[in-house]
């Protein structure tokens, strides 16, 4: 299984990435194989839509699993529609986190904030 | 009446100038944040709808191909298990996506972004633009606000632009014949006065200053306006009763004639100004 | 680390000057000012060296080859946003042009080409002792918010070890300038105004804090332009139990300091003595150690 954790760098024992939408990498973990390799956040260089953005690119990549501090409601309803499920990480490392999610500790992330819409156009 | 920063005093300024006319057309085209209407609490007589174009996919004749999604620079759509799904918060109604569907899978409805509301206060009319909160741009209203005065020929026009200088503002001020800029006297101030003065010289506006809240010692404003040559239209002192008057979202004009002869004489500095303007760069 | 920002809703407040009496007064190693539109605190927080720049790029903007272009009109026809004009040949209007990208897939002859566009400017003041991140927008560029975030990210990457509190200016309005603010902030203070057009605003960004569960305070400028309406606020915040900091009354003075480039903490006078207590009262609701100056 596919699980997929925003980050700010490219080590899995560095603090996931406070943001989901404008991370600057994903970190891709696959379960079974146990290999690991980053993809590039494209959603970074958006205006507005990053969350819809990176939730497409997470779909695309066949993630089943994200964990993510937190979540917009746009990125959340195409995570949803997507059947990618959305754990809430725990403060720590990647690593760590991956660990809480395989033994069944991390509880579905349950509240999405509003859109940021960046592209106000005042 | 533009302002580079919030707080100079615009919408008091707005409100009294065509309180102090009489017979005046107001339109509120700060539709983030509308408070002209707070003080004139006109009797209503007309609400308006305003909407912006969003698509509709037609999922019956969707084949998938992702065009839509892949064009879209908003991130308005995304692609999941095989269909293409809309985001109406985030569209920025360009068409692009009607435009290109190889199947002609996508037409277009209405968005509500917001509201005109139209009244009487004596004889101003106000017309009042509201953004609907999360909406992504006020320009929609601001164009329809634009075009309640379109054929107006008798009456002043009196537009309350947004603060600041971003889109929304050089939209409320296409039409303008003349932009009086309202300053306060601090720093703060100055340095968004800048701002504003650049606005109306790129867009080829006439504009004239109104210092407002002056007090007695130094203005960085009227410090700025003569080194930039930008004339000054007229002072309004700083007033307590006035401030007082006013937080209380009443118009000074209407209810102390000193006020109604300041405002009244500035107002006539103005339309002279801007007359004057009309004749010497006829071309504008 | 805690996360301070300062809100209005309505301009003109006074949101920037008690800011920066905040950072002075708490000595904050890290501020930021996210007012992109129009930026303000530099004014007060007078810096000694230049800034690291970098240019910000918003939107890429449609531009037309006046040389490929063969006059079929079809950009203009479709363009949403009357960006196109046509003065003895075909050209973009920078500053209605959103970068939909409708003209250059429709352009017969590829003469439409998207071209990364300066928006903005962002600016990075670093000290032994402190970080400041700010930024300005260009004229009619419509993506504050995605500038905000990076202000803020700018600041939050450069932060000095032992870093314990971050002052952050906000924006005016209600608008996703003021949500991109919000994102990872511990505490919003709101710098309200005495007046009806003042209540109404912070009702609206009361409303939109509240969305994102972030703590918030409330203090009231200039309260003696209206004490009945001052109570009001008060009363107010006492219903929907949000703490409110203190009063400062109006003060020519606040106009003279912040005229000299300095804070209202920086001189003996009544809007300063007035801001002290909403600091130690602000700083109290945020559990840091007020390190600073003695409130």
């Amino acid at each position: 299984m596919k699980i997929a954790i925003p980050m700010n760098e490219q080590s899995m024992d560095t603090e996931v990435c406070p943001s989901f939408g404008r991370a600057p990498y994903f970190l891709l973990y696959d379960s079974v194989t146990k290999e690991a390799y980053y993809l590039d956040n494209e959603a970074v260089a958006s205006q507005g839509g990053a969350g819809i953005r990176a939730a497409q690119v997470i779909a695309d990549h066949g993630v089943k699993a994200l964990i993510a501090p937190r979540c917009g409601e746009n990125a959340a309803e195409v995570l949803t529609k997507a059947e990618v499920f959305t754990y809430h990480s725990i403060p720590g490392t990647a690593r760590q986190n991956i660990e809480a999610h395989l033994n069944n500790q991390l509880p579905l992330l349950s509240e999405f904030h509003a859109g940021f819409h960046g592209h106000e156009k005042k | 009446m533009l302002s580079g920063k919030g707080g100079t005093g615009k919408t008091l300024v707005s409100v009294n100038f065509a309180a102090a006319a009489e017979a005046a057309v107001y339109l509120d085209c700060d539709v983030e944040e509308p408070n002209g209407h707070l003080f004139f609490k006109p009797e209503i007589t007309s609400e308006e709808l305003v909407s912006a174009k969003i698509p509709l996919i037609d999922y019956d004749r969707c084949n998938g191909c992702r065009t839509c999604v892949d064009f879209c620079k908003f991130n308005a759509l995304a692609f999941i298990k095989n269909k293409p799904v809309l985001f109406k918060d985030i569209c920025h109604s360009c068409g692009g996506c009607v435009l290109f569907c190889p199947q002609k899978a996508i037409s277009e409805e209405e968005k509500n972004v917001g509201m005109i509301q139209s009244g009487t206060s004596g004889q101003v009319r106000v017309h009042t633009g509201f953004l609907n909160t999360g909406e992504a741009s006020g320009i929609p209203i601001i164009k329809e606000l634009l075009k309640k005065s379109a054929g107006e020929t008798a009456l002043p026009i009196f537009i309350d632009c947004p603060p600041g200088n971003a889109c929304s503002v050089m939209e409320s001020i296409k039409d303008a014949d003349y932009c009086v800029l309202v300053a306060e006297p601090t720093v703060f101030g100055v340095h968004n006065l800048k701002m504003v003065c650049d606005l109306a010289e790129t867009f080829h506006k006439p504009y004239g200053v109104v210092l407002n809240k002056c007090l007695e010692d130094e203005n960085p404003a009227e410090e700025f306006c003569k080194e930039h040559h930008a004339t000054i239209l007229g002072r309004i002192p700083f007033d307590s009763k006035l401030g007082s008057i006013s937080s209380n979202a009443r118009i000074a004009v209407r209810e102390n004639d000193r006020y109604r002869e300041l405002f009244s004489e500035l107002l006539h500095t103005i339309i002279e100004e801007a007359n004057h303007e009309a004749v010497a760069h006829p071309q504008r | 680390m805690k996360q301070l920002l300062i809100l209005s809703g309505k301009g003109g407040t006074g949101k920037t000057t008690v800011a920066g009496a905040l950072i002075k007064l708490s000595q904050a190693r890290a501020y930021a000012d996210c007012d992109v539109d129009a930026p303000n605190l530099h004014l007060s927080m007078t810096q000694t060296a230049d800034p690291e720049r970098n240019d910000y790029y918003g939107m890429p903007k449609a531009q037309i080859d006046a040389e490929a272009c063969i006059g079929c009109g079809q950009c203009k026809e479709n363009c949403r946003f009357d960006a196109i004009i046509n003065n003895n040949g075909y050209a973009v209007d920078p500053f209605s042009c959103e970068g939909c990208g409708v003209c250059e897939a429709l352009c017969p002859v590829n003469a439409v080409s998207m071209k990364p566009a300066v928006a903005g400017e962002q600016m990075l003041y670093r000290t032994t002792y402190s970080v400041f991140s700010t930024a300005q927008l260009k004229m009619g560029s419509g993506t504050s918010g995605k500038l905000v975030t990076e202000v803020k990210k700018r600041m939050l990457s450069s932060l000095l070890p032992e870093t314990e509190l971050a002052v952050i200016d906000g924006s005016p309005g209600i608008g996703c300038p003021v949500i991109a603010s919000m994102s990872g902030v511990s505490m919003v203070l709101i710098v309200a105004e005495p007046s009806v057009s003042g209540i109404s605003d912070m009702e609206r960004i009361l409303h939109t804090a509240e969305i994102f569960h972030t703590q918030t305070c409330v203090c009231v400028n200039k309260a003696d332009v209206n004490l009945e309406l001052t109570e009001r606020i008060e009363r107010y915040c006492e219903e929907k139990q949000i703490p409110f900091v203190g009063i400062i009354p109006y003060d020519s003075q606040a106009v003279a300091a912040i005229n000299n480039g300095k804070t209202i903490v920086e001189l003996d006078c009544p809007s300063g003595r007035a801001v002290r207590k909403i600091y130690a009262e602000t700083m109290r609701l945020l559990q840091v150690q007020a390190g600073g100056i003695e409130a």
